[in-house]
């Protein structure tokens, strides 16, 4: 494959909103009220979204016979490029706002920057998905705001998710080789100068939530060399089931 | 037909496409909703290309069919290409969308700023659709589909769909 630089650039982005679109998907029928339901899996819809255009534009690179489906079903654990921090589980409803509150800031700044790209359909599915995400970083910032200064459990919760996420957040900043060939081509974003935006922004919804900002160093990282945590496979197993029960099968 | 900026469709294929509308919202159609980017025919072939409202809008997958199915119908052959360049926003819905929205019981999208004010800070500006009130609260930014937030009126009680702004 000529573009193979380009296409794992791709996997890069669009394993994200994969896998957290899945996670969000789980919720589905088992939100903590009807409409925070509705809305975690109206995100979710909103990142598969996002990640079809873009598995659609890396079939198309690949070429042969790969589809949107065969990237997004068929690759083993190791070949899944996405940070930790997305394919951490639920656990409560803290957990899930802070994962997305961490994760929306950074997509939205990657985004903005996404829509320079010298590649036309990176720009274009930036220039839709930004819309997306803004609406999501606006419901996942006003939660951490809602639970940060609400009731004593909700605040401890909240707390508790940061502090435990917060590992998890620098690795949004490290890049791979793909990513330093995509940044000098002019197609892919150099995340690096956006990394202060991004603590300074959470830090100040922090703040305005009465959270405390982890001070902790100690930052995790593999999930974009294809090193996951234990929980990747859980949801590999559930996601892939039906492609892997009844291979080629379309609904 | 209020024909946007930038949309180029053969008059004789406007009849035709004017009757597909959207799965989810069956009063609007595809062409007051802006989603019908160009529609050009040559040799009774049309390309149709479409627009997504939002990316996962599992409608485009329907709307697509059916625009196939109305054309095919009429005796044209017919291709639909996706296109997301540029994105869609709810300024492209036509006045007379905006009606059809309000007739349906979806309170249609404001403006930007007052959109803004609305969501984030709580203003009171969403007409209710069902008495005309604008004395509505939002109940979730998120509704029962991608495009639109759940609302309430405080004066008739009613729930109420309200179509978010994208720009």
């Amino acid at each position: 494959m000529k573009n193979t630089d380009l296409y794992n650039y791709i996997l890069g982005i669009a394993d994200n909103t994969l896998i957290l679109g899945q996670r969000l998907g789980e919720l589905c029928g088992h939100g903590p009220s009807l409409e925070t339901d509705i809305a975690c899996t109206n995100i979710s819809l909103d990142l598969f979204g996002q990640t079809r255009s873009y598995f659609q534009y890396a079939a198309k690179l690949k070429g042969g016979d790969s589809t949107e489906d065969s990237i997004a079903f068929l690759r083993t654990e190791r070949q899944y490029v996405n940070v930790l921090l997305v394919e951490q589980p639920n656990k409560d409803f803290a957990f899930t706002i802070a994962r997305q509150f961490l994760f929306d800031v950074f997509h939205h700044l990657f985004l903005e920057q996404l829509q320079q790209s010298k590649d036309v359909n990176l720009s274009a599915i930036a220039n839709k998905a930004i819309k997306e995400v803004s609406y999501h970083q606006r419901f996942s910032s006003d939660w951490v705001k809602r639970l940060g200064d609400g009731t004593a459990e909700s605040k401890e919760r909240m707390q508790d998710a940061i502090n435990d996420l917060w590992r998890y957040t620098d690795e949004l900043f490290h890049t791979t080789d793909s990513d330093l060939v995509m940044i000098k081509e002019g197609i892919g974003v150099d995340v690096k100068k956006f990394k202060d935006s991004y603590y300074q922004r959470v830090n100040e919804i922090l703040e305005e939530a009465k959270l405390e900002i982890p001070e902790s160093k100690y930052f995790q990282k593999g999930g974009k060399k294809g090193i996951h945590t234990e929980h990747m496979g859980y949801i590999l197993s559930d996601m892939q089931y039906m492609q892997r029960t009844y291979p080629n099968m379309t609904w | 037909m209020t024909v946007v900026e930038g949309v180029h469709i053969d008059e004789e294929l406007i009849p035709i496409l004017v009757e597909v509308s959207d799965p989810e919202i069956p009063v609007l159609s595809i062409l007051d909703m802006g989603v019908v980017r160009s529609a050009l025919v040559a040799d009774k072939h049309v390309h149709v290309k479409i627009t997504p409202t939002y990316s996962g809008c599992p409608a485009m997958d329907v709307i697509g069919d059916d625009i196939k199915k109305a054309l095919e119908k009429k005796g044209y052959t017919a291709e639909v290409e996706l296109i997301l360049s540029p994105a869609w926003t709810t300024d492209w819905i036509t006045p007379r969308g905006r009606k059809a929205l309000e007739d349906y019981g979806i309170a249609a999208p404001l403006d930007a700023e007052a959109d803004k004010d609305v969501l984030l800070h709580g203003k009171r500006l969403v007409k209710c659709p069902q008495c005309g009130s604008t004395n509505t609260k939002m109940v979730s930014q998120f509704g029962s589909t991608a495009c639109k937030a759940q609302f309430q009126c405080n004066d008739c009680q009613e729930p109420f769909d309200y179509f978010k702004c994208l720009k």
